[in-house]
């Protein structure tokens, strides 16, 4: 029967969305920034790589830092989740945990991504990064297009989809926040929005370009948009709502209050309310995540091996 | 260790990169830095790459009946904030004089009263549309996107060699240039301080909305193309695409009561400005040629009555006409009482009595140009021409002494150009784009470098197999930081949140610590 789903399938499929949204997220941010600071001839390379390693919540250290090392510890480095290559590969042993639940087609691309990446990073090394990120960001939409075509859309789909809006708010939260936070880090407009792949659908909404309000409103609020918080929390409700009880559910909750929060408000207010309103929903995230940790995964102790004679 | 720059032999003109023999030019010391280190294969192959990425990014042109990618050589082409300086102003002042030309030509006309300009010159053009006559463009502006081309002769000195005030193209090649050169050769931009060419299409949108007609509020822009069969339609689409406008083609649009709509989805919606890439002749059959499809009847009565803008206007032809090019200067004494900061290469009119004799008497050394013709199309170089076309060009410029100039030879600068394994000087041209919004005459910084791929060719039109360059202009100092959106207490950026790593949660005999 297929009407229940194990508590470690649903977690290994909530992480899988969760990660490879996060290699490709990471990806098009590195991929805005290092063409910004190419492009920009005013550029502080220690200022503008800081940046990067606030928006991405990791740390920079005290020495300077330059490109080379961006690189090193946000894309290469396989044994951190927070960099593009950790990310995808764990989304890749969590699929292949998972692999009664996601399609073939859905596990030979992250595998076959995986072993892709090598080849590209050392061609990085010759050339720059730029085929490198590339190779991420097609093959997460691989993923998720074959993750729309090959799956039922049944509760393995939602976890799936439910971890990829999650994080999809996160790091639309971390870029803006970078932006409030410190002006002299701060990446300009016109990067955010190539950072979200928002910017040609935000100059057919505005016909306009590089107002601030106006920047912060579309990556928060816009409707139609799939990687504006509101667009991403409202799928992450959806799923929630048919994956759970219809009431009281403290995982739909917080995202469902902070949906509604923001589809009331005054867009007038928005620049004052900004740095508020960027950390509950980041707050709201976290909440919802913990919650839908503690409702459909519960913590399994590691099985411990008892030692012979001990 | 070979060196890709070892068989550089300079050619008989001034070279970009070089002062003399092995003596680079300042501004040239880094790339050359940077470039001399890499073995040919490697650049064969960043060559290839960046082919592959034209192609699958679309950048391609028509040649010799083939999709091909936009050719792109890896060398940049560099001016110094000084240059640019130059450039920029010259341009500006050329635009600005240009401008005070079309108003007064489709106006009162002092020019040809006073005996600056011939009034043959105007009346015998082919451009010269009485449609246009009286017709008052919002903010008077009818040149919103110029590209004057310059040329850089013997002397090191640039000199303007044509105007283009209808509807010049290339810009989106200097938009993609830069986004591959970034994405290519990344190490060339580490030490460098390049302006950024991506204000482009933010500007053209701005000068594009604020010639819209008086008294509307939110203007409809647009982008009129002939359709994807045309050479530039890449550039079309890309245009619309950044600026987040329609692109429309002919029969998208219906003319009704002199006024522009688009058939869309939900009923017809007004149009307020195009900016159309279509030559004048094709744009209304009503007023030009009838059997034109590929326009829209009815537009340029909605553009008499004032209803829609035309960008550029109709009618500009008469601007851009190379016999008008050689009254450039004295326009610019004229209308703005400067002198020329750009000068023209020398030239004659055979139309004016006593020219046509010179200019026969020494045509084997002159260049000689149809005044309307484009892309490189009908011209005869005399010291490079056999002699059966050198008499061909005598009989047509004695038939036709109005439509033709004569030109001195400009040996163009040359810039070291990758030729399959090694650097061979080839010569260049340079298209810099203006963007007129009615205050203010902006030049993006750059511009289109075209680059003769053969050996000693003089032309560089794509359209002719030329390639292109990126071209950097270096900045001279800092802008100010952006100001912060918000002066509260610093943001803490959360953590980011783990899950499992999926490898089995099974800890193992020998590792467990009692």
């Amino acid at each position: 029967m297929n009407d229940v789903i194990l508590s470690r399938i649903a977690e290994a499929l909530t992480w899988t969305g969760r990660y490879v949204e996060r290699a490709d997220a990471t990806g098009r941010i590195l991929d805005a920034y290092l063409h910004r600071m190419l492009e920009d001839p005013w550029r502080d390379e220690d200022v503008a790589c800081r940046s990067l390693y606030a928006i991405l919540g990791m740390d920079a250290g005290g020495r300077p830092v330059d490109m080379q090392q961006v690189l090193d510890q946000l894309a290469f480095d396989a044994r951190s989740t927070g960099s593009i290559e950790g990310a995808l590969g764990a989304a890749r042993l969590n699929a292949r945990s998972a692999r009664e639940a996601v399609s073939s087609e859905m596990w030979e691309c992250l595998n076959s991504t995986w072993h892709a990446l090598a080849d590209q990073r050392l061609a990085a090394r010759r050339t720059g990064p730029y085929a490198y990120l590339e190779l991420v960001r097609r093959r997460a939409a691989l993923f998720f297009g074959l993750a729309d075509s090959t799956m039922s859309r049944d509760d393995s789909w939602r976890f799936v989809v439910l971890g990829r809006s999650l994080e999809r708010v996160d790091m639309t939260v971390r870029l803006l926040s970078v932006r409030v936070l410190d002006a002299a880090h701060a990446p300009d407009w016109p990067t955010l929005l190539s950072a979200s792949g928002a910017d040609e659908a935000y100059a057919r909404v505005y016909s306009g370009f590089g107002d601030t309000p106006r920047v912060a409103e579309f990556l928060l609020l816009d409707r139609d948009f799939p990687r504006s918080a509101l667009h991403a929390l409202t799928t992450a409700e959806e799923c929630l709502t048919a994956l759970g009880r219809p009431r009281q559910d403290p995982a739909r909750r917080p995202i469902g209050r902070m949906r509604t929060r923001l589809e009331y408000l005054d867009t007038h207010a928005l620049e004052d309310q900004l740095p508020l309103l960027l950390q509950d929903l980041q707050q709201a995230c976290i909440a919802s995540a913990d919650a839908v940790a503690d409702r459909f995964f519960p913590y399994q102790g590691p099985v411990e091996w008892a030692q012979e004679g001990a | 260790m070979a060196d890709i720059f070892d068989a550089y032999a300079l050619a008989d003109a001034w070279d970009e990169m070089f002062e003399r023999p092995g003596e680079v030019r300042t501004a040239y010391e880094p790339v050359l830095a940077a470039l001399q280190p890499i073995e040919p294969s490697e650049l064969r192959f960043r060559a290839d790459q960046m082919a592959r990425a034209f192609t699958d990014r679309g950048v391609t042109y028509a040649f010799a009946g083939e999709e091909r990618p936009w050719p792109l050589d890896l060398v940049p082409r560099i001016l110094d904030a000084l240059e640019w300086d130059l450039i920029q102003r010259g341009v500006g002042q050329r635009v600005r004089a240009l401008e005070a030309y079309l108003a007064d030509a489709y106006g009162p006309a002092r020019a040809f009263e006073d005996g600056v300009v011939p009034w043959r010159l105007l009346l015998n053009s082919p451009h010269f549309h009485r449609a246009a006559h009286g017709v008052e463009p919002p903010g008077g502006v009818r040149i919103h996107v110029a590209g004057i081309d310059l040329v850089r002769d013997e002397a090191g000195d640039f000199r303007v060699l044509e105007d283009n005030v209808r509807v010049p193209s290339g810009v989106s090649y200097v938009i993609e240039n830069r986004r591959a050169m970034t994405r290519i050769f990344p190490s060339l931009f580490a030490e460098q301080h390049v302006l950024p060419v991506d204000g482009y299409a933010q500007r053209l949108l701005a000068a594009l909305r604020a010639a819209a007609p008086d008294g509307t509020d939110d203007p409809r822009v647009v982008v009129l193309t002939p359709g994807p069969n045309n050479a530039a339609y890449f550039e079309h689409a890309l245009l619309a695409r950044l600026m987040g406008v329609q692109l429309v083609e002919g029969h998208d649009l219906v003319c009704r009561n002199n006024r522009v709509w688009m058939r869309t989805t939900r009923g017809e919606v007004p149009v307020h400005v195009v900016y159309r890439r279509l030559d004048d002749d094709f744009l209304d059959p009503l007023h030009f040629r009838p059997d034109s499809v590929i326009g829209c009847p009815g537009i340029m009565g909605a553009a008499m009555a004032g209803t829609v803008t035309l960008a550029n206007a109709v009618g500009n032809g008469i601007a851009d006409d190379k016999l008008l090019y050689t009254y450039v200067p004295d326009l610019i004494r004229y209308y703005l009482g400067e002198e020329p900061i750009l000068p023209n290469v020398e030239s004659y009119r055979p139309d004016e009595p006593g020219q046509l004799e010179a200019v026969l008497d020494q045509i084997e050394q002159l260049v000689i140009k149809p005044v309307d013709g484009a892309g490189g199309q009908g011209i005869v170089i005399g010291p490079k021409a056999d002699r059966d076309t050198i008499e061909r060009t005598r009989k047509a410029v004695i038939a036709d002494p109005r439509g033709f100039i004569a030109q001195r030879p400009v040996a163009l600068s040359t810039s070291p150009t990758l030729a399959g394994e090694h650097m061979a000087p080839r010569h260049i041209d340079l298209r810099p784009f203006a963007v007129n919004d009615g205050n203010d005459v902006w030049v993006l910084p750059g511009g289109l470098t075209r680059v003769a791929l053969q050996e000693g060719n003089l032309i560089v039109n794509s359209s002719q197999g030329g390639g292109s360059k990126d071209t950097w202009v270096l900045a001279e100092g800092p802008t100010e930081s952006p100001a912060p959106l918000s002066a509260g207490d610093p943001l803490a950026v959360a953590p980011r949140q783990l899950g499992p790593d999926g490898t089995p949660t099974v800890v193992q005999e020998g590792a467990q610590q009692q």
